[in-house]
């Protein structure tokens, strides 16, 4: 719990307060997002090898082939911008949960399991969604990257809606 | 009978006599575009009629399909791909992204 509170302060740093303390640059926001991609990716990849139902498979399949897809777009464009993705507090952040979460779900199996990585999946994408809205897009500075990151945050919120509406069956 | 309707099919069957493989429809099948971006789909087009054609383009960077609900089609579309449906019948198509069940929209399409 005390992990998530510090990472939710993290993230959800106002541009204002990221610029004084700590400046979020567009090889650090870029690093956040793929690093949030990639491990969505892993957990759905988890998912893949755990469930049976056939709708938690299908919105994982649709978790690996977006995110897969959003990350290669963003490997394109900052090969192109000639920028860094560079690691930052708050990508490590991410990734420090994400292997927790990872090792309790390795303990679960079947309905259990379903339920923990639903649940899991639209607690992570609101806290990417928070991060994307408050943060990351208004600290962006590269026009494209802005955009990249616009329509990222599109494809976490229908994530977040559907993993929602299979969290309520 | 309706006066009306007599004259017209005799209007249809002489222009498709004069121009053979023209359809005999009172006005052309029409094509129209519906983008999908960010994921959404783009407003569905006015006036649709049996015979027109759909153009879906997907602008996203990921995959997305527009899928009937009724079954009537399901097209599958790679990021930045486009596919086509021509419409077969009339009424209100309802109809849904199958990999993102968020995305929703309808046809209307002229009796
Ligand atoms: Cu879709």
């Amino acid at each position: 719990m005390f992990r998530i509170i510090v990472l939710a302060g993290a993230l959800a740093m106002g541009p204002a307060a990221a610029a004084q303390e700590a400046p979020v640059t567009d090889a650090q926001i870029a690093h956040i997002a793929y690093t949030a991609g990639q491990l969505d990716v892993e957990a759905g990849r988890q998912a893949l090898a755990k469930t049976t139902d056939p709708e938690v498979r299908a919105f994982a399949e649709t978790m690996v082939r977006d995110h897969a897809a959003v990350n290669e777009q963003a490997l394109a464009l900052v090969g192109r911008l000639n920028v860094t993705p560079e690691a930052n507090p708050v990508s490590a952040a991410l990734t420090e949960q994400a292997a927790a979460t990872h090792a309790r779900l390795a303990g679960l199996e079947g309905e259990a399991f379903d339920r923990a990585y639903v649940q899991n999946e639209v607690a992570f994408h609101r806290t990417v969604n928070e991060a994307l809205s408050g943060t990351l897009i208004p600290s962006a500075q590269n026009a494209e990257l802005k955009a990249l990151l616009e329509t990222g945050l599109e494809l976490f919120r229908a994530h977040q809606a559907h993993a929602e509406q299979l969290g309520a069956q | 009978m309706r006066p009306g309707l007599s004259r017209r099919s005799v209007l249809a069957g002489a222009a498709a006599l004069a121009v053979a493989p023209a359809p005999p429809a009172a006005t052309p099948a029409r094509t129209h575009t519906i983008v999908m971006e960010r994921m959404r789909f783009g407003p569905s087009p006015e006036g649709l009629r049996i015979g027109d054609t759909i153009v879906w383009v997907n602008r996203d960077p990921v995959r997305h399909t527009a899928t009937a609900r009724d079954g009537a089609f399901d097209v599958d579309l790679a990021p930045r791909a486009s596919g086509r449906t021509v419409i077969r019948k009339a009424g209100t198509i309802p109809y849904i992204c199958r990999l993102h069940p968020a995305m929703t929209g309808r046809l209307v399409v002229a009796p």
